[in-house]
């Protein structure tokens, strides 16, 4: 009884420590972000805000809650209203399985460090995964704008598009770990971080991801020279600090799944796990920045074409190669 | 429908320019902005870019102004307004004259229209105020106590005009000549 009383509090401990640094580590990418595209287009980014410009993520907070919360008067309100808050949680619901450092022992019991160690946690990660694409689309469909509604249907194609290459690029990393579990996954990259023996993989993976969070060069969906800002258009406030802070949590989440899947999680010699896995976690981060810096946005139809005829057929391709090597390995 | 491949290249070539755009951008990341900060550094912009509009006076002192309303006549959006009158000897100026800021599209053809070089654009832009009605300019915030670009014009030394001097005194004025002698 006792027992079952300090886990839940360790729980609650821990999901909050969680939940505070994501939602901090979200803001801050913000600036950080910012102040990256402004050094790669030689500006100097946000430098206003104290010294650097660190604190703009509170000066834009303050100025989201404060400014007027407005519904288009032909909008369908209660999925306008309610459609930020479904990425903002599957995002955040996200992180649940991420394992981000070994067990710590305190007073002899052993407290691992993440939320929920589900034996099906990647299966868990495609579900909300999955979900995310309903934010996107009702409150593209529920604004009644033309530009939101083309955003949500091109949300909607290409997050059920790359749904896929992300899933079949995962299957060659679930038979190497022989484990759904993303805590068996990185236990099983004790020896070898996976991007050794699934370097397509990663490169699938790390495609199909980006198009999944919409990002430069998959950012169709908000595309601001077309459709003005895409499904959030017409929010204003802190709905839209919703969307974009849903938008940025998942990349935190993209970089911790990468860090999971391939590159060891958490592991890596002299430094403690969790610094490491913040360090893997900031390096896929910085990659999509520079990405978003470098690339521009490509076409419809060159979208999906990438993923249906090149992404789907090499993960296909991969997953046979995979079983077949491991069948001769064996 | 087969679509235009927009490739012209081998995959290599495309490879290299994706890669020499990333490069570009790391370089950029170890190079100092190129950003003028502006409320700390002000650039000296130039003497002719128009922002706020002043009345000058000539070199004796003298409003330059002489209501000759072509100033209002030709603003496009019709943001001046005076009202003329007549000091003792003839000499005109404007009894008010009123410039309305918010209305200001700093097009200059007030300055270009004024016979007399009175009314100027200066490269002072920095005059924004926080009620509409404060930027409705009066004569006596729009004169000022200097010649403006053109420091030593004095309308009324020239050729022409008979309110300094007799005729044949002003510059660039030949003495008049006596039509009665001039028989051939």
């Amino acid at each position: 009884m006792e027992l079952w009383i300090v886990g839940f509090i360790l729980l609650i401990i821990k999901l909050i420590i969680v939940l505070v640094a994501l939602l901090l580590g979200a803001g801050w990418m913000v600036w950080v972000e910012r102040k990256l595209l402004g050094r790669f287009q030689v500006r100097f980014g946000p430098n206003r805000a104290g010294k650097f410009g660190f604190f703009q993520p509170m000066a834009d907070i303050i100025k989201l809650l404060t400014k007027e919360d407005t519904v288009p008067g032909e909008a369908d309100r209660f999925l306008f209203l309610f459609s930020p808050a479904v990425i903002a949680t599957t995002t955040l619901l996200l992180f649940a399985v991420v394992p981000f450092g070994e067990g710590l022992t305190f007073r002899g019991r052993l407290i691992p460090m993440v939320i929920a160690d589900f034996n099906v946690g990647i299966l868990y990660v495609f579900a909300l995964l999955s979900l995310g694409v309903y934010g996107v689309a009702l409150g593209g469909w529920a604004s009644n704008s033309k530009y939101s509604l083309l955003g949500g249907i091109r949300g909607a194609a290409q997050m059920i598009s790359y749904e896929i290459p992300l899933v079949l690029s995962l299957v060659p990393v679930i038979m190497l770990a022989r484990s759904f579990s993303l805590v068996d996954i990185v236990n099983a990259q004790a020896r070898y971080p996976f991007i050794v023996a699934q370097p397509v993989s990663f490169v699938l993976f790390s495609l199909s991801a980006t198009a999944e969070i919409k990002r430069i060069p998959f950012d169709l969906p908000e595309a601001e020279n077309e459709l003005v800002a895409g499904y959030h258009t017409e929010y204003s406030g802190m709905r839209f600090g919703l969307y974009f802070m849903g938008e940025y949590i998942s990349l935190i989440v993209l970089g911790s799944l990468v860090a999971v899947f391939f590159w060891g999680g958490w592991r890596g010699p002299f430094l403690p796990p969790l610094v490491w896995f913040i360090i893997k976690v900031w390096i896929v981060i910085f990659f999509m920045i520079w990405m978003r810096g470098a690339l521009p946005r490509l076409r419809y139809d060159q979208l999906m074409r990438l993923g249906w005829k090149v992404l789907i057929p090499i993960a296909l391709l991969n997953i046979i190669a995979t079983g077949a090597l491991m069948r001769i390995g064996s | 429908m087969k679509l235009q491949e927009n490739s012209t290249g081998s995959p290599w070539e495309g490879l290299k320019a994706l890669a020499s755009g990333f490069f570009t951008l790391f370089k950029h990341l170890f190079r100092y902005p190129v950003t003028e900060q502006y409320p700390e550094y002000k650039r000296t912009l130039p003497a002719r870019s128009r922002a706020r509009i002043i009345l000058t006076r000539d070199p004796d002192g003298d409003e330059r102004c002489v209501a000759c309303y072509l100033c209002s006549a030709v603003c496009p959006v019709s943001c001046i307004s005076m009202q003329s009158a007549e000091r003792e000897g003839g000499r005109r100026y404007a009894r008010w004259f009123r410039i309305n800021f918010a209305r200001c599209i700093y097009c200059g053809f007030c300055e270009e229209a004024c016979p007399t070089l009175a009314i100027q654009l200066t490269p002072d832009f920095e005059f924004s105020k926080d009620d509409i009605l404060k930027l409705v300019y009066e004569k006596e915030d729009l004169l000022v106590d200097h010649g403006g670009k053109n420091r030593d014009y004095s309308f009324y030394r020239h050729a022409g005009v008979t309110m300094v001097g007799d005729k044949g005194t002003h510059m660039n004025e030949l003495p008049p000549v006596d039509i009665k002698s001039n028989f051939p």
